[in-house]
């Protein structure tokens, strides 16, 4: 299409006003994309930088000077190293809890029709649209008003952890779920495999990558909570806290060395799957 | 195994149990507690709260919190308009441009998720503080009229809805290039081939088909945007509180559950009512479609 385009005006000889504005029509989008991508990158270039910045005061604000310090000593803040353990374990186990509960809805909800998927629909919706601070104000009412049954702490949070994943597992291994050739498990089942070796030896390996992806989805979007965790915490602080209460202080340097540490972890981690992707759809045409 | 082959219709729901239980004591009962709680009255420090239908609870939270509401659906608005403006362009570019590089451009998107929420909000801090890049371009450049009365750039509303905008532009970027790099690109031909411009194609062809992804991107960054306080205690002053910054303060520092629990439905029945309008002037069936 483009290619027709770019030849028709050549009959008309070379005009040079024309042929700027021409150039300017082609690549006004990619400018303002690349504009975007800046405006998308800078903090993140930001957090990078000062994670290697030399403060002299309290607050991690203006340019020092260079140094690896930070880096070295990412453990010479009191504090900070409890929160990031805690924050690991919590995205740890939520996450398979979460990953394991959605999973088995997703299951659900794409293999039978049963009465109240309507309803089941709208129980999986309904927490993805409300706003973080109702979650997690509500979730403190019910831990303060049962305060018999709910002591505030690591398990508070886990509950609430996997409350606000299971949605995202759901969406997740159904997408999924809903391009699964079934033929697969009936030729299993029809060469005698019993319900249970089918889904384990088919369906399962099958699936695995959307499970993954729930869990690994799970595990980012708990080791990020602040609002939700920030109410059912109790004394307990996860790295999210920690940072919150460093910032009324002015956080550290070491705080941008984990975030920075945490930036470059996924993005490897997105890198390869992207280009394992990227060979594949390479191989496939 | 027996006995489930008997009773295959109960599969489904063997399967639906554990979670569905999870969401209904978590996140059902507890909305139903936060109601209960909406209508106590007392205090924190004297005999504690006492059911007894105090409705006016919602119209003394209205009164007193009206300004943080309405200028938390304002500058979600804002952010809201602006993400779409800013990832409009930029999905259309990846999608219909992207080419092999289209996984890699996406993973630029949501790079900022890959930092923690707070610390981009700080980088935001870093960024716009007095010190920072922004208002020393702006200083050397004697635009100091830009800034407004006090210098600073930090502590403003533009601060806070920048940050808003930021944190959320990936929740609109996704669903818009999802639906734009669905529409097949031979529609947008033919429309060219029967004498469409270019403008018009894109108005009666690919903006329609790509409604849906506006919607999802839409809703997906007002609702966190309403609620969301971080922006505004950690870029703006009271001066630019919303409606979460008074919920949170009154539930954890105040502890006047109450007030903050009508606070919280009233804010989640305006994103409702919001979401209906919205509904209504799209249309409902491409909302729900």
């Amino acid at each position: 299409m483009s290619s027709v385009a770019e030849q028709l005006p050549a009959r008309h000889g070379p005009r040079p006003l024309a042929s700027i504005w021409r150039f300017v029509r082609r690549h006004v989008l990619t400018a303002y994309s690349i504009l975007v991508f800046t405006y998308l990158l800078v903090p993140i270039a930001i957090v990078v930088l000062f994670s290697f910045n030399n403060p002299t005061g309290h607050f991690n604000y203006t340019w020092q000077g260079f140094t690896l310090d930070n880096w070295k000593n990412w453990d010479g803040v009191p504090g900070m190293r409890d929160a990031i353990v805690l924050s690991l374990e919590l995205a740890a186990i939520s996450a398979i809890a979460a990953t394991a509960l959605g999973t088995l809805i997703a299951l659900a909800l794409v293999r039978y029709r049963f009465r109240g998927r309507g309803g089941t629909n709208l129980l999986i919706f309904l927490p993805m649209s409300s706003p973080e601070i109702v979650l997690g104000a509500s979730l403190l009412t019910l831990f303060l008003t049962m305060s018999h049954v709910f002591t505030l702490g690591f398990w508070t949070i886990f509950i609430a952890h996997v409350m606000f994943c299971i949605s995202y597992v759901v969406v997740t291994v159904k997408a999924r779920l809903i391009g699964f050739d079934r033929h697969l498990e009936e030729a299993a089942m029809d060469l005698g495999a019993n319900e249970f070796v089918t889904f384990r030896k088919v369906t399962l390996p099958l699936i695995a990558p959307a499970i993954l992806a729930g869990l690994f989805l799970s595990f980012a979007l708990s080791i990020d909570d602040f609002v939700i965790t920030n109410f059912v915490a109790g004394s307990k602080v996860t790295f999210p806290l920690y940072v919150w209460g460093a910032a009324r202080v002015g956080a550290p340097p070491q705080v941008n060395v984990i975030g920075s540490a945490i930036f470059f972890v996924a993005v490897l981690a997105m890198l390869a799957n992207v280009l394992v992707q990227m060979r594949r759809s390479k191989g496939a045409n | 195994m027996g006995f489930l082959h008997r009773h295959k219709w109960l599969t489904p729901y063997l399967l639906l149990v554990p979670g569905l239980v999870w969401l209904a004591i978590f996140f059902l009962a507890p909305l139903g507690f936060l109601g209960y709680q909406s209508l106590e009255t007392g205090d924190a420090f004297g005999l504690g709260y006492e059911f007894n239908w105090a409705w006016h609870n919602f119209s003394d939270a209205i009164s007193t919190y009206h300004p943080q509401l309405i200028r938390s659906f304002e500058y979600a608005a804002i952010a809201t308009a602006l993400a779409l403006l800013l990832s409009y362009p930029l999905a259309y570019w990846i999608a219909f441009r992207g080419g092999r590089w289209k996984n890699l451009l996406l993973l630029f998107i949501i790079a900022p998720f890959f930092v923690t929420y707070l610390i981009r909000t700080l980088a935001w801090e870093t960024i716009l503080s007095d010190n920072g890049f922004v208002v020393t371009t702006i200083k050397h450049l004697h635009l100091l009229g830009v800034l407004g009365d006090n210098g600073h750039v930090l502590a403003s509303p533009t601060a806070v809805v920048a940050g808003i905008t930021y944190n959320f532009l990936p929740f609109m970027a996704l669903p818009l290039y999802v639906s734009l790099e669905q529409i097949d690109p031979r529609l947008i031909e033919a429309a060219e081939d029967l004498y469409a411009s270019k403008l018009h194609a894109f108005l009666r062809v690919t903006l329609p088909l790509s409604l849906p992804g506006v919607i999802a991107g839409t809703l997906l960054t007002f609702i966190p945007a309403a609620g969301d306080f971080i922006n505004a205690q950690l870029l703006g002053t009271p001066r630019q509180y919303m409606i979460g910054n008074v919920i949170q303060s009154r539930f954890l520092e105040i502890t006047d559950y109450p007030t903050a629990a009508a606070l919280s439905f009233i804010l989640m029945a305006l994103i409702l009512v919001a979401i209906l309008v919205y509904a209504r002037v799209l249309g409902t069936e491409k909302l729900t479609g």
